[in-house]
């Protein structure tokens, strides 16, 4: 055991009770909240101890969602690279066909439980609006989500498919109209319409208790990982790699690995046109402290606190803030960040389709990229595990743009 | 506690509106909207028509907290080039004007975390800014701002809402100093036809937690909506309802179209 272990608390012990890791988190939000955002901390720990809430999430989770999700060992894809023996957490394969799914139906679950009649999100790529009009649609509940303009312009599939769940798709045409401004908006609804709605937040951001309820409703994806990596390999995996826009299926996958010092944590940011060109969404590579949406962690931001729009062709990873749990994990250095490019993410794109016949998701392809990277690295007896967060049925307008292809 | 006449500004201020039986009208504009120095124009004379304090929004990016009209008035001012330096630049050049009523400063934490807590406290003393409402900043978060704030003898005024619970009011309470921001409405700021039936009960509510003087804001926008919260608080703020006019009215027209609104919302 190395001393980081021993010095760091256990993963399940973050956050405090304030709703901190370390001087990440917190709960920076209108008066008007605070008593909801109470209300919910506490149902959600009550729904946590509670064996019947857990039993129906686990019966769900196998008959609707399709879990266990399966851990592939990409042969050819291992080939290709030359390095480590690459094995892929096939989260692509959850219904709605990413990894979003997990998380809408814990919160769901949860909604339904507090006796919430409304349901509102906001979205980037479309997947987590998806995942919740999925979800509210089997549930019997109103669904409401906001997305920015730009990302319904180039979403156009995943708008449709919420609409035919039932969902209202509400245009967001303020700020950089992207999932920041989305959820701006998600969180004014909120506050207007407090007593009837429970907003249900896509990633591991926002105040607490939602970094830490996100993250333990996506922590399925590491505890299989685990499970499944010791039955294939004998072994833990060296080095697990995800993408990282709000860090929840990353955090879904890191956290049952957090405690075991000799893997190696890996996020991948989406680095846009590159760090120096300002046109990125790497906010831990290159943000600084700050507070959005709720919580205190790394955001993009100019030299006044104004927040700077974020860029990235995977619309789900185009958001200047972080969760608070990423922030505690690099300042701790626990895990490390690695900016990835567009180019980079498509080149990994190209690849995953070329040699193993999946095609991820643009956001996904981000870590399929650093894990060919770091796989290459190392030698064949290691094992490196990447995240396929979501497939990418949903990028193929703009990945056709990006390499020129008219459809 | 440093020497200050900073708690005095905005206690005498209220002391005077209970003596006279007044309601206290607290203007709210966004600096920088919808010229950069739009406020140095108008403040003189919202003062002259009797505006009691003067809250000066120092815009965010992404005020959550705000409806459409606020919002659009904090893109404006910061396509303006406002930053918080600049705000505290109108503070002062209200101050060297004549200025004499309270000056608070409204504006999200990133921005004040950004520019540093101490030196955004020791700054707002040395503007002549007396206290601070920062919206997305509730009690359990407040501790490092606060004693910056106190140490250079600046109110930090907490919020309210229908929806606060009696531990949060009596929490606020212990901490708050300076009056209380009573959120009239559940929702985001913007003009609204008429104020919440359930006010009366959720101000009383308040009182029982403290005896500090009692803003009401949120919505406000007509001289019935003052009248009404006149009842009930010492003050009312009033924002989008000003900014939409300021907006709608050509610069030389700004002042005295302004002052107007507010002696028609005080009924003289």
């Amino acid at each position: 055991m190395t001393s980081t272990s021993t010095e760091r608390p256990h993963a399940a012990a973050l956050p405090d009770e304030r709703g901190r890791f370390g001087q990440f988190g917190g709960t920076y939000a209108p008066v008007t909240l605070l008593p909801a955002i109470e209300e919910l901390r506490v149902a959600y720990e009550a729904a946590r101890r509670d064996p019947s809430f857990q039993a129906e999430l686990e019966h769900l989770l196998a008959t609707y969602v399709g879990r266990p999700t399966p851990l592939y060992f990409a042969a050819a894809l291992t080939r290709e690279v030359g390095g480590a023996r690459i094995y892929l957490k096939r989260e692509d394969l959850a219904h709605t066909g990413a990894h979003k799914i997990n998380n809408a139906l814990g919160q769901g679950l949860l909604a339904k439980r507090m006796g919430k009649p409304r349901v509102i999100a906001e979205t980037g790529a479309g997947q987590h609006g998806v995942a919740t009009a999925t979800v509210c649609a089997m549930l019997g509940l109103e669904c409401v989500v906001y997305m920015g303009e730009l990302d319904i312009a180039r979403q156009s599939l995943n708008v449709f498919r919420m609409k035919l769940l039932g969902a209202e798709v509400r245009p967001v045409g303020t700020g950089s109209r992207t999932l920041k401004d989305a959820m701006n908006e998600a969180i004014r609804d909120w506050v207007t319409n407090v007593e009837t709605t429970y907003y249900l937040i896509g990633s591991v951001a926002g105040m607490h208790p939602y970094p830490m309820m996100v993250r333990d409703f996506q922590a399925v994806i590491g505890r299989e990982t685990r499970r499944q990596i010791l039955a294939q390999a004998g072994r833990l995996p060296d080095a697990v790699v995800a993408c990282v826009g709000g860090g929840s299926n990353a955090m879904g996958i890191f956290h049952a690995f957090v405690d075991d010092p000799e893997v190696e944590l890996h996020g991948a940011e989406a680095a846009g046109l590159g760090i120096e060109t300002g046109k990125h969404a790497a906010t831990l590579s290159a943000g600084r402290v700050g507070v959005l949406h709720g919580s205190r962690s790394y955001v993009l931001q100019d030299d006044d606190g104004q927040i700077i729009e974020a860029h990235s062709i995977a619309a789900g990873l185009d958001y200047p803030g972080v969760g608070p749990e990423h922030s505690y994990l690099k300042d701790t250095g626990r895990a490390t960040y690695h900016p990835v490019t567009d180019a980079e993410a498509l080149e990994g794109f190209k690849l995953l389709c070329r040699t193993e016949g999946i095609i991820p998701a643009l956001e996904s392809a981000h870590a399929v990229a650093l894990g060919a990277r770091l796989a290459a690295e190392r030698p064949s007896d290691a094992v490196v595990v990447i995240n396929l967060s979501g497939r990418g049925d949903k990028d193929m307008h703009t990945v056709a743009e990006a390499l020129g292809v008219e459809l | 506690m440093t020497e200050t006449t900073t708690g005095s500004r905005i206690a005498a201020t209220f002391a005077r509106l209970r003596a006279a039986g007044e309601t206290g009208i607290i203007p709210y504009l966004t600096v920088g909207y919808p010229e950069r120095d739009t406020i140095l124009q108008v403040v003189p004379a919202l003062v002259e028509a009797g505006a009691a304090m003067v809250e000066l929004g120092i815009p965010f990016s992404d005020p959550l907290a705000d409806g459409a009209t606020i919002q659009r008035s904090s893109q404006v001012a910061l396509a303006n080039g406002v930053t918080v330096a600049f705000c505290l630049e109108t503070a002062r050049e209200l101050r060297h004007k004549g200025v004499d009523v309270p000056l608070i400063a409204m504006g999200y934490f990133n921005p004040l975390l950004s520019y540093g807590l101490e030196r955004f406290a020791a700054a707002c003393a040395e503007a002549g800014i007396d206290g601070i409402i920062v919206p997305d900043l509730p009690p359990q978060e407040s501790g490092e701002l606060r004693e910056a704030l106190q140490r250079h003898g600046r109110d930090l005024i907490f919020m309210l809402a229908p929806t606060s619970t009696d531990a949060h009011m009596a929490e606020v309470a212990r901490r708050a100093s300076g009056f209380i921001y009573c959120v009239s409405l559940t929702g985001v700021t913007g003009a609204r036809s008429s104020l919440s039936h359930r006010l009366p009960d959720f101000i009383a509510r308040v009182r029982r937690h403290t005896d500090l003087p009692l803003a009401i804001g949120f919505g406000i926008s007509r001289p019935e909506h003052v009248a009404a919260a006149g009842e009930l608080a010492e003050g009312v703020v009033v924002g989008s309802a000003l900014i939409e006019r300021l907006g709608a009215t050509p610069r030389e027209r700004q002042p005295s179209e302004l002052a107007a609104f507010i002696r028609l919302l005080r009924g003289v």
